[in-house]
């Protein structure tokens, strides 16, 4: 088992920071390039929901705090900003708050599908928590047959 | 990011190289809409990705924006060579139907 937490301003240009220090974090577990890929592209959405959802633009921390266990790494991603007033709409695939802005509201839908678990707590006013694990022992689990 | 192009008869190659997310994708809005209307004559738009090592769902948002100012001037947008972790996401949202690839 191995921790380590990142807590950074929700400024766009700290997105490559947050998504390649979790993926080398997650190199010990052996994860193939496929599986590397899937956790970056899952953080860099949590990351982009804090920054235009929960600070809507503003300056506030987000925290990423990443364990280990076994084959499996586990990542939290919050904020302190808005929250979601409907989690359950906020899920739906292409659903997004600012159709203006060229948002594909692919997000959530990106991360429940690259992550093997994947589960959202939000209050309104109050801020955001997602929660995610990948595990990379399922490759090898489907190798065994 | 990075942005360059080429014309080759109807087509518009547009190359992109980087990586493509929040943080990178304000600039190129601006740049490729630019380029869009300085080429608005032409049939199509091949966006070719081969230069992109990452995208999440902010470059889809910012090829789907690409898409509707393409189609107001009635050309047409393809997609090329998208690494594995792009085409997974672009299949994944369903742009491929809107912006085939080649």
């Amino acid at each position: 088992m191995n921790e380590m937490c990142l807590k950074f301003l929700s400024r766009s240009e700290n997105e490559i920071f947050a998504r390649n220090a979790v993926a080398a974090f997650a190199l010990p577990l052996n994860p193939s390039l496929s599986e590397l890929s899937d956790v970056k592209t899952a953080v860099s959405e949590a990351v982009t929901n804090c920054i235009v959802h929960g600070y809507r633009g503003g300056e506030g921390w987000i925290t990423v705090a990443c364990r280990t266990e076994g084959s499996k790494l586990y990542i939290e991603v919050s904020d302190e900003g808005r929250g979601i007033e409907n989690v359950e709409e906020a899920l739906a695939p292409f659903y997004t708050t600012l159709p203006d802005e060229e948002r594909s509201g692919m997000g959530f839908t990106i991360m429940q599908t690259f992550m093997t678990e994947f589960s959202v707590a939000s209050k309104a006013g109050e801020g955001t928590k997602v929660t995610m694990c990948k595990d990379f022992g399922e490759r090898a689990e489907i190798n065994a047959g | 990011m990075t942005m360059h192009f080429r014309r080759k008869g109807e087509n518009l190659y547009i190359y992109l190289s980087g990586e493509l997310d929040e943080n990178s994708v304000g600039g190129l809005r601006t740049d490729a809409d630019r380029l869009i209307d300085e080429n608005a004559g032409l049939s199509r738009a091949v966006f070719n990705l081969a230069g992109v090592k990452f995208m999440d769902s902010t470059g889809i948002g910012f090829l789907m924006g690409r898409y509707k100012k393409l189609k107001a001037y009635g050309m047409g947008m393809y997609l090329e060579n998208p690494d594995a972790g792009a085409d997974k996401i672009l299949a994944l949202s369903g742009v491929y139907t809107l912006m085939p690839k080649v």
